[in-house]
């Protein structure tokens, strides 16, 4: 059964591959690769379904025994995020049939998309800290081919900022990697667990422990390293922004979860305290931005940036409830992220812009699109009974037993904030009235067929009932985000899954 | 050995932060190549310098005699030299795109993403 374990990854390398045959005509690769993600989507529900049954997998691929080989492993919070990951795929793989333009198909944007996912999914359900840099790798050369596919200037000039600071963050995470196999002499992340408990020299896994941190907070956008993300994250079109705002910081934050659960847990004195400022910094740095913006996608860029705050704020915390309100912020910010910046490129599409000066009168234009925006900025300010409420009340109820206060009122008033900046959306591009002399120079929208516009819609229509389903079927989530929280905090199952019942 | 090694990655690391601060695009690009070496021979330093022990196991034995070399750091450093060889083969085709694009090489004036 733990063979399941490969899927996510197989299935998107198998579409990839079958997709590169039919370079030649768009038709066959799009619908081949919609029908690659519904694949992996169904893989990834079994997959969650056999962890949630039978508790933690693991595959030692050729057979090589644990510390030795590679391992896979999936504990309840791969399987969600692997699970998030294909439901993004499948609705950001629908979209792009009508929302990216054919040039870029004909470039191969449906196997790069795969690839990207392999990339994500394989980092997800890794057991071996060197095999992370490998996917971390194969998914951000997949996601800086997507960012430039297409060669605007805006395009090529975020691709630079974007492509550097990955690069120096892995060229840090391969030092730490160095340093870390000086110090344990091994790679297995449950083996370095076991190893890095009683290990002899407390600084040097301190020193560890902020090397991995620059790392993987460089990819998670966290203060002060955050800075590439605005200036990237808005000029690809919309489709790639979508997939890159739903899945990329999220798996450095899984990164961060991942060793700051299972690794440096021996000083949390000093490494989760350090983690809680920053968390604090992220948020603020994150709102103030999205409020100084007058461009969509460039308002929710910051925002995610002050996101990546809340989902820290759990593990920095550090108790079950908290870093299950993590996992539940992560499940709800995942789904209405993506969609914002749906949302956000059919109102470009319409108007040919997304800068709020030039844009009105959405809520009599289309009425369903401003439902749409409506529900998910207010599920993404935390606004009952939407998912964002229940995920920062989890954080907010961890943090005040935890008695964390000053992080408690960050957390409000950046909550308020982001309430303000979704207003600011809201009254320029929908409530007031359409610009009366539309400017001639910009780009004139494209009238779209009822197909066409009706494929636009499905997915954001989709995530939008995901959202509000969260928020309806709060308790069942909220019951696997604790159980997920639970798996984390006890890293002895971790162990014994991999390693075997003999270690630890 | 060793220290000599370390003085070599810190001189590396020190190049190749020095030329990331320049202007030109293209010396940033020497930048993040040096970095990428520095991190490859911080790992071989880190994984500890044997001379001439291969890691082979003599016939008849079960292990091997002496100390030998540890192949992993090697095989690590190969797979990150193959990564950061594409991945800056792939940077220097964007810089060059960029500069026919933009048709200059000067960081400060990429200003297009910030207005």
């Amino acid at each position: 059964m733990s063979n399941l374990l490969v899927l996510p990854i197989a299935i998107p390398l198998a579409t990839m591959a079958v997709l590169v045959l039919f370079w030649k005509s768009l038709r066959v690769q799009k619908t081949l690769g919609v029908i690659g993600t519904f694949v992996m989507l169904a893989a990834a529900i079994t997959l969650l379904i056999t962890v949630r049954r039978d508790g933690i997998l693991v595959l030692n691929v050729g057979s090589w025994p644990a510390p030795f080989g590679i391992t896979l492993v999936a504990d309840l919070l791969s399987c969600i995020m692997v699970l998030l990951a294909s439901v993004m795929a499948v609705a950001v793989s629908i979209y792009s049939l009508t929302g990216i333009d054919d040039a870029r198909v004909d470039f191969g944007f449906y196997p790069l998309l795969h690839l990207l996912l392999m990339g994500v999914c394989g980092a997800f359900l890794t057991g071996d800290i060197f095999n992370l840099y490998v996917w971390f790798e194969v998914m951000l050369i997949a996601s800086f081919v997507l960012l430039s596919l297409g060669g605007e200037q805006g395009q090529l000039e975020g691709a630079i900022k974007y492509v550097t600071l990955n690069l120096i963050s892995s060229a840090v995470f391969l030092a730490a990697i160095g340093v870390l196999y000086a110090a344990t002499g091994t790679l297995n992340m449950a083996d370095l667990a076991v190893k890095l408990r009683n290990f002899h020299d407390a600084d040097i896994v301190n020193v560890l422990a902020m090397l991995f941190l620059i790392a993987f907070g460089t990819k998670a956008a966290v203060f002060p390293l955050f800075f590439w993300l605005p200036a990237s994250y808005h000029t690809p079109p919309v489709a790639v922004s979508a997939i890159f705002a739903g899945l990329l910081t999220k798996v450095g934050v899984y990164a961060l979860i991942r060793v700051f659960t299972l690794l440096f847990v021996s000083d949390t004195e000093f490494t989760h305290s350090l983690l809680l400022i920053i968390a604090g910094l992220t948020m603020v740095t994150g709102v103030l931005g999205a409020m100084a913006q007058n461009e969509i996608r460039r308002i929710l860029s910051f925002h995610i940036v002050s996101q990546i705050g809340y989902m820290l704020m759990g593990l920095a915390v550090f108790t079950p409830l908290a870093l299950a309100g993590s996992v539940f912020y992560i499940i709800h910010h995942i789904v209405v992220k993506t969609n914002l910046f749906l949302i956000g490129g059919i109102v470009e599409q319409r108007f040919g812009t997304g800068k709020l000066k030039e844009i009105g009168g959405l809520l009599l234009s289309a009425p369903l699109l401003a439902a749409l925006f409506f529900v998910s900025a207010m599920s993404l300010a935390g606004i009952p009974p939407l998912s964002g409420f229940f995920a920062k009340l989890t954080l907010i109820t961890a943090a005040l037993q935890a008695e964390q206060y000053a992080i408690v009122v960050t957390a409000l008033a950046v909550s308020l904030l982001t309430l303000f900046s979704m207003t600011k959306i809201w009254s320029e591009a929908f409530w007031k009235a359409a610009p009366l002399n539309g400017s001639t120079d910009q780009p004139k929208p494209q009238a779209l067929t009822r197909k066409a516009n009706s494929l636009l819609f499905a997915p954001a229509m989709v995530l939008v009932t995901i959202t509000v389903g969260i928020g309806i079927m709060a308790g069942p989530v909220m019951d696997l985000s604790i159980a997920a929280a639970e798996q984390l905090l006890n890293p002895d199952l971790y162990i014994h899954a991999v390693l075997g019942e003999k270690r630890s | 050995m060793d220290i000599l090694l370390a003085i070599t990655v810190g001189g590396l690391y020190a190049t190749g932060i020095y030329m990331m601060l320049r202007r030109s695009v293209v010396k940033l690009l020497i930048g993040l190549g040096l970095l990428s070496h520095a991190a490859n021979l911080l790992i071989f330093t880190a994984g500890g310098v044997v001379r001439g022990r291969p890691p082979v196991v003599p016939k008849g034995e079960l292990h091997p005699l002496k100390i030998v070399a540890d192949p992993l750091p090697q095989a690590l450093i190969l797979t990150a030299i193959v990564i950061s060889f594409a991945v800056l083969a792939f940077a220097l085709v964007l810089i060059y795109r960029t500069y026919q694009t933009v048709d200059t090489d000067d960081l400060h004036e990429l200003k297009a993403t910030d207005r």
